[in-house]
């Protein structure tokens, strides 16, 4: 009886969040709005708004200098959406946390800060096939440039990290593991603790790319053991413009600064400069100070949520999709089975390229992505130019499920199939 | 509001489904290749130009049924055409799609005038446009476009 009622509540939650997120009330094309293209971007909960908005309205102020109230103010509100964040991914400390535009500028600061100065000539980088460019390009560009060399690891016929290919190739001349804690494509869920321990045990260092783990899975760098862990905010409720990278506090202190200007600076005199303390050395320019605060409030709000029950969420829709899927002739899905994955779904239908499907799919009101999704070589890797994918996140219901797969069917009667 | 059937209408289903001229022509004078790097559009195209007329020409390619059909209507409307008439026709096709009030010459478009729709769609112009760029840059010696270029 009682875990009958729990379930009501978590129900009822759930509906809760769809109601706080006014975009997802829209109707397109005369369709109610099924929001499926959430690994690209999440909706924004009303309480995330607020909290930007009262930035805004009562303390819009620049942070780290004004001596006057305003100011304070604003910098008490970012500090304290650093602290917030930290603790949202498990950070032993708020200071290990720098504030960047998103995970592509996290990788890109841990790229030009940590891997131009430490990788050398004939030094190898580990990455996955399934990597988001940009967990992939920054790390071609430093390769290039210190003639290190990129060894890919590619997947299991289940579409899961190949781990004994993994571990044979983890070879004392790698330097840098640069690995997905979940596929954007996928939905492949790495286990990076282990692989982080692999990398420690032949002293190289690892950089997780959690721009969609932070938002699925519950996440603690520290229990990681992460070197650096970047993530953004506008795929876990919150607005574009912010993301943050959490970096090993040691390799941090070491490291030259990303951006060079006002902010990060220590003293600067006509000849030479020294540097702020971590994190602000890496925070040249005035920070999105209304992006910070936005970023806590999604933080706060998924932890208040519980992100175990996010993980629970999406597991529930993927036990409800995967056979629903099923029924559509000539669908096939790509990835490893339900339970290996996030709340992702990949797929093609035969005969019909993706981006007509997505066209289709958005005139009955169903929003998804289609092409390779920032994901060229897993496209390359899988056989196939472009895919569809419908993701899910924690306002998404089995109703949205079955609008996707009727959808999915008028598709067929549009081509004929 | 589009209707689904101005975009995905009976000629661009058709084309998709039974493309026209595809292949590589024997003898080519012209070949390009295009990039639509949106969609993933390819189109490789040849002809074959003699006293300023096109001889043959064919397309291979993979894509989008609006950049595939594109490319064989395309290809079925300038065979046999002077090279001048042919780039009238793709200016033409280009205003229909990118100029915001322009009133087309169905006349002039024929079958082109089916892929009016993908005007609302401003994704997809992309894709309509790329054989029309893969058939500028053979005509005027260029190897590889992308429909990024403009």
């Amino acid at each position: 009886m009682n875990a009958e009622k729990n379930r009501h509540a978590i129900e009822r939650d759930f509906r809760l969040v769809a109601d706080d997120c006014p975009v997802l009330q829209h109707v397109v094309h005369g369709k109610r709005l099924v929001y499926l293209d959430n690994a690209a971007m999440t909706q924004m909960p009303r309480p995330v708004m607020e909290a930007m908005q009262a930035f805004y309205t009562h303390y819009n102020a620049n942070v780290h200098r004004g001596i006057h109230y305003l100011s304070e103010k604003a910098t008490d509100a970012y500090e304290e959406a650093r602290d917030k964040v930290a603790r949202f991914l498990g950070a032993p400390e708020a200071e290990s946390i720098v504030f960047t535009r998103n995970a592509t500028e996290s990788l890109n600061l841990v790229a030009y800060s940590w891997a131009r100065e430490n990788l050398h000539a004939g030094d190898e980088v580990l990455l996955s096939v399934m990597e988001h460019h940009s967990n992939l390009v920054p790390w071609q560009q430093m390769a290039d440039e210190v003639g290190a060399k990129l060894i890919y690891i590619g997947l299991t016929p289940e579409g899961l990290l190949d781990m004994e290919e993994l571990r044979q190739r983890l070879t004392p001349r790698v330097k840098l593991v640069a690995i997905t804690e979940m596929s954007n494509v996928l939905g492949t869920i790495v286990p990076v603790a282990g692989i982080i321990r692999l990398a420690h045990e032949v002293g190289a260092i690892a950089v997780i790319d959690g721009a969609q783990s932070a938002a699925h899975l519950p996440v603690s760098v520290s229990e990681l053991d992460a070197d650096f862990y970047a993530c953004s905010g506008y795929k876990m409720l919150g607005p574009t413009g912010i993301g943050a990278l959490y970096g090993r506090m040691e390799l941090l202190q070491k490291m030259r600064p990303f951006n060079y200007g006002g902010s990060m600076i220590g003293h600067v005199e006509l000849a030479r400069t020294t540097w702020a303390e971590v994190p602000q050395k890496f925070e040249g320019g005035t920070p999105n100070i209304g992006g910070a605060i936005g970023m806590a409030a999604a933080a706060d709000y998924l932890t208040r949520f519980g992100m175990e029950r996010v993980r629970a969420h999406d597991q529930k829709l993927l036990a409800y999709a995967f056979p629903r899927l099923r029924e559509v002739p000539g669908l096939t899905s790509y990835g490893p089975p339900p339970e290996r994955r996030g709340g992702i779904i990949a797929f093609t239908l035969a005969g019909v390229h993706p981006h007509d499907i997505a066209t289709i799919l958005d005139r009955e009101g169903v929003a998804v992505r289609a092409g390779h999704h920032c994901a060229e070589p897993l496209h390359h890797y899988l056989g196939i130019s472009a895919s569809v994918r419908a993701s899910f996140y924690i306002y998404n219901r089995e109703e949205d499920v079955d609008q996707l797969v009727q959808a999915l069917h008028k598709v067929k009667e549009v081509f004929g199939g | 509001m589009v209707d689904l059937d101005d975009i995905y209408s009976e000629v661009i289903l058709e084309h998709n489904k039974h493309p026209r001229n595809r292949g590589r022509v024997e003898n080519a004078t012209h070949e390009s290749h295009c990039d639509n790097p949106v969609c993933g559009d390819k189109i490789d195209l040849s002809l074959r130009v003699r006293n300023g007329r096109i001889e043959d020409v064919r397309f291979l390619g993979e894509g989008c049924a609006i950049s595939q059909s594109s490319a064989s209507i395309m290809t079925q409307m300038i065979k046999g055409k002077p090279v001048a008439e042919a780039e009238a026709l793709g200016e033409e096709f280009r205003q229909m799609l990118l100029e915001g009030d322009y009133e087309p010459n169905a006349a002039k478009l024929g079958d082109l005038i089916a892929l009016q729709g993908v005007k609302k769609l401003h994704a997809r112009v992309k894709c309509a446009v790329c054989a029309w760029h893969a058939l500028r840059a053979a005509l005027t010696g260029t190897a590889t476009v992308s429909t990024e270029e403009e």
